[in-house]
């Protein structure tokens, strides 16, 4: 039968410093924990969202990422010819060739740290192909014009983002003439421009990628075959939501395994700290646990109780934890990302699976910790314990 | 038929390297029914007597029979099974938990029955009744007097209905006043009740109020007497 639970509530609250820092020291390695985590799972989130499942990616052959990629115009026309590319109301094809090209900006809080932003010239088509895309404010950059539109992660932290305002890169100054959201993805850390304007500017001759929505969203392998087949150009064809989700794939992993580690080894303090109060509490109340033994609990009894009470510490810490990392969400942050070296703005993503694996993890930790002081509490002789 | 039987008990303690022996060869009978006062001075032996008919220790040789089960032959998990059914024991530091009520305290032994809450609830302000205590049920013990929190022990000790009750010095921390209260309350378990006593004590106040007094010294029994003038 088990040892009511009232009695291991009323022993926790009647030490209540102990039971609060040491509720605390979990609490604070369950916050880093979920917030290492929801750096990891924003920035993967962000690079995901960026592609559609019914776009296509064409890069050069053997091009890792859009940067070092390059099609020329030959290539960019036989490419759109293709049947697979689905058209728009007005029977045009809806395809996207793009410059991408990274800039040097300098930061608005100090010009002198620069940043990689990129620069993505496109074609009318890019807008409706990007079905994420919106305009918040503004109007879409003038065919022919020195007009850019900025990305909404970007406003605000570099200089003359702002509407009507001046941008200067690529030796000329760019009037932003509107501000654009993508749900969350990479686009917007991005400037966006009409590439016919920017190709001259940047002094390139061609494109480096083109982005195309599926006439037949299922046909994908088909068109990849179809295209990867053609003689005329060499290229590598990805659906562009599994090609953006491989560029997170390693910063995204690196955070993962930074996350694991450090809170590893934070975790095993604080196991360390339920240990030691766990300990303390069963020497304080050898007295206690003799006389359940002696009223005829049973051993396992008594190893539950207090391994119930360990993890109702943990299970308070766990709450705590979550309660602190919940303000990180939402956060932005950037960082550069290692697959195109250019910034990358996200924002923290605490997802309930993340909290309730950070309550779990709390959990584990206190069973970890409470498990041989319980042991031990079991194990008291109750003879000697009494007196 | 004797309720308690003790034969050929061995009783050995090693300290460091030194042995001590604290029985060799104790047989003792305990009626069922009789109140005991155990007596002796310390290391006598008195406690660890009480300890192994209560199955909290164990002999090195012999046996230990209670109610016809041979306690000393139970697995720990069969002796914890056994004493909630058998054993009350009340000790001389009253051993509450403190972060329970006297209510809750008193509850401990029934958690290990299957009575329903209401059942529960009937013993436990029967028996925190018979210690005159039914006006203290949400008290913490360290709302309570020494004398109260005693009885509240005895109550625990009881609520089960066990045949044997058995108390290590349970006066040793109370006042004259107190005491008295605790005594006439264990001369009416028995008397009213018929509830077994064996009651570790030091006090002769205490031991006159059993009807048998053994005296053990070395680990012997030195003399048998039935008080004179002890409640029959």
């Amino acid at each position: 039968m088990r040892i009511p639970i009232a009695y291991n509530l009323r022993s926790m609250l009647g030490r209540p410093v102990s039971t609060a820092l040491t509720a605390l020291g979990i609490g604070l390695v369950v916050a880093v924990f979920i917030g290492m985590l929801a750096l990891a799972n924003g920035f993967a989130a962000a690079l995901t969202r960026t592609g559609s499942d019914a776009n296509v990616l064409i890069l050069r052959q053997g091009a890792n990422s859009e940067m070092s990629s390059g099609l020329d115009r030959a290539s960019v026309s036989i490419l759109s010819a293709s049947p697979h590319i689905a058209r728009g109301a007005d029977g045009r094809t809806l395809a996207s060739p793009e410059l991408y090209v990274i800039v040097p900006l300098g930061r608005i809080a100090d010009t002198t740290q620069l940043a990689n932003v990129v620069v993505r010239g496109v074609g009318e088509q890019a807008w409706t192909v990007r079905a994420n895309v919106t305009l918040t404010e503004g109007r879409k950059p003038a065919s022919g014009r020195n007009e850019v539109c900025v990305g909404q992660r970007l406003v605000g932290r570099f200089p003359g983002t702002g509407l009507t305002e001046t941008m200067r890169f690529a030796g000329r100054p760019w009037t932003v003439t509107c501000h654009f959201t993508a749900g969350g993805s990479a686009f917007e850390s991005e400037i966006w421009g009409e590439a016919e304007q920017l190709i001259p500017a940047m002094r390139r001759d061609g494109f480096q990628s083109l982005s195309f929505r599926l006439a037949d969203p299922a046909s994908f392998a088909e068109a990849k075959r179809a295209i990867e087949a053609d003689k005329r150009v060499t290229v590598d064809v990805y659906r562009e939501s599994e090609f953006y989700a491989k560029q997170s794939e390693l910063l995204g992993r690196i955070l993962r395994i930074l996350a694991i580690l450090i809170t590893a080894i934070m975790a095993v303090g604080a196991v360390f700290g339920a240990v030691n109060t766990m300990y303390a509490a069963v020497s304080s109340r050898s007295p206690e646990i003799a006389v359940l033994l002696t009223l005829g609990f049973r051993p396992r009894s008594v190893l539950a109780s207090f391994l119930a009470e360990s993890v109702l510490i943990a299970l308070a810490g766990g709450i705590v934890g979550c309660l602190l990392a919940l303000p990180m969400n939402g956060i932005v942050t950037s960082t550069t990302n290692w697959a195109s070296f250019s910034e990358i703005a996200f924002s923290f993503r605490i997802t309930p699976a993340l909290l309730l694996a950070g309550i779990i993890f709390a959990v584990v930790m206190g069973a970890l910790g409470g498990f041989f002081p319980a042991r031990r509490a079991s194990k008291v002789p109750v003879v000697q314990a009494i007196r | 038929m004797p309720l308690v039987e003790i034969r050929d008990v061995t009783k050995t303690f090693s300290r460091d390297a030194e042995r001590i022996d604290v029985f060799n060869g104790l047989s003792m009978e305990i009626e069922q029914g009789s109140f005991t006062a155990l007596m002796g001075p310390s290391g006598s032996g008195k406690s660890t007597l009480l300890n192994l008919i209560a199955g909290l220790d164990r002999p090195t040789s012999g046996t230990v029979t209670v109610g016809g089960a041979v306690v000393s032959g139970m697995s720990p998990a069969e002796l914890a099974t056994w004493r909630a059914r058998n054993v009350g024991f009340v000790f001389q530091q009253f051993n509450l938990l403190p972060v329970l009520t006297a209510y809750q305290n008193v509850e401990l032994p029934l958690l290990l029955t299957r009575l329903s809450k209401k059942e529960r609830d009937e013993r436990i302000r029967i028996a925190l009744g018979v210690v005159g205590l039914d006006d203290r049920l949400r008290h913490y013990p360290r709302q309570l007097s020494g004398g109260q929190e005693q009885r509240v022990a005895i109550a625990r000790a009881i609520v089960a209905d066990p045949t044997l009750v058995l108390l290590d010095e349970p006066t040793g921390q109370l006042d004259a006043k107190s005491s008295q209260e605790v005594l006439s309350l264990l001369s009416r378990l028995n008397a009213e009740f018929g509830k077994t006593i064996i009651i570790v004590t030091h006090d002769p106040h205490a031991a006159a109020r059993a009807r048998r007094q053994l005296h053990l010294e070395k680990g012997t029994f030195v003399e048998q007497a039935m008080a004179a003038g002890a409640p029959a």
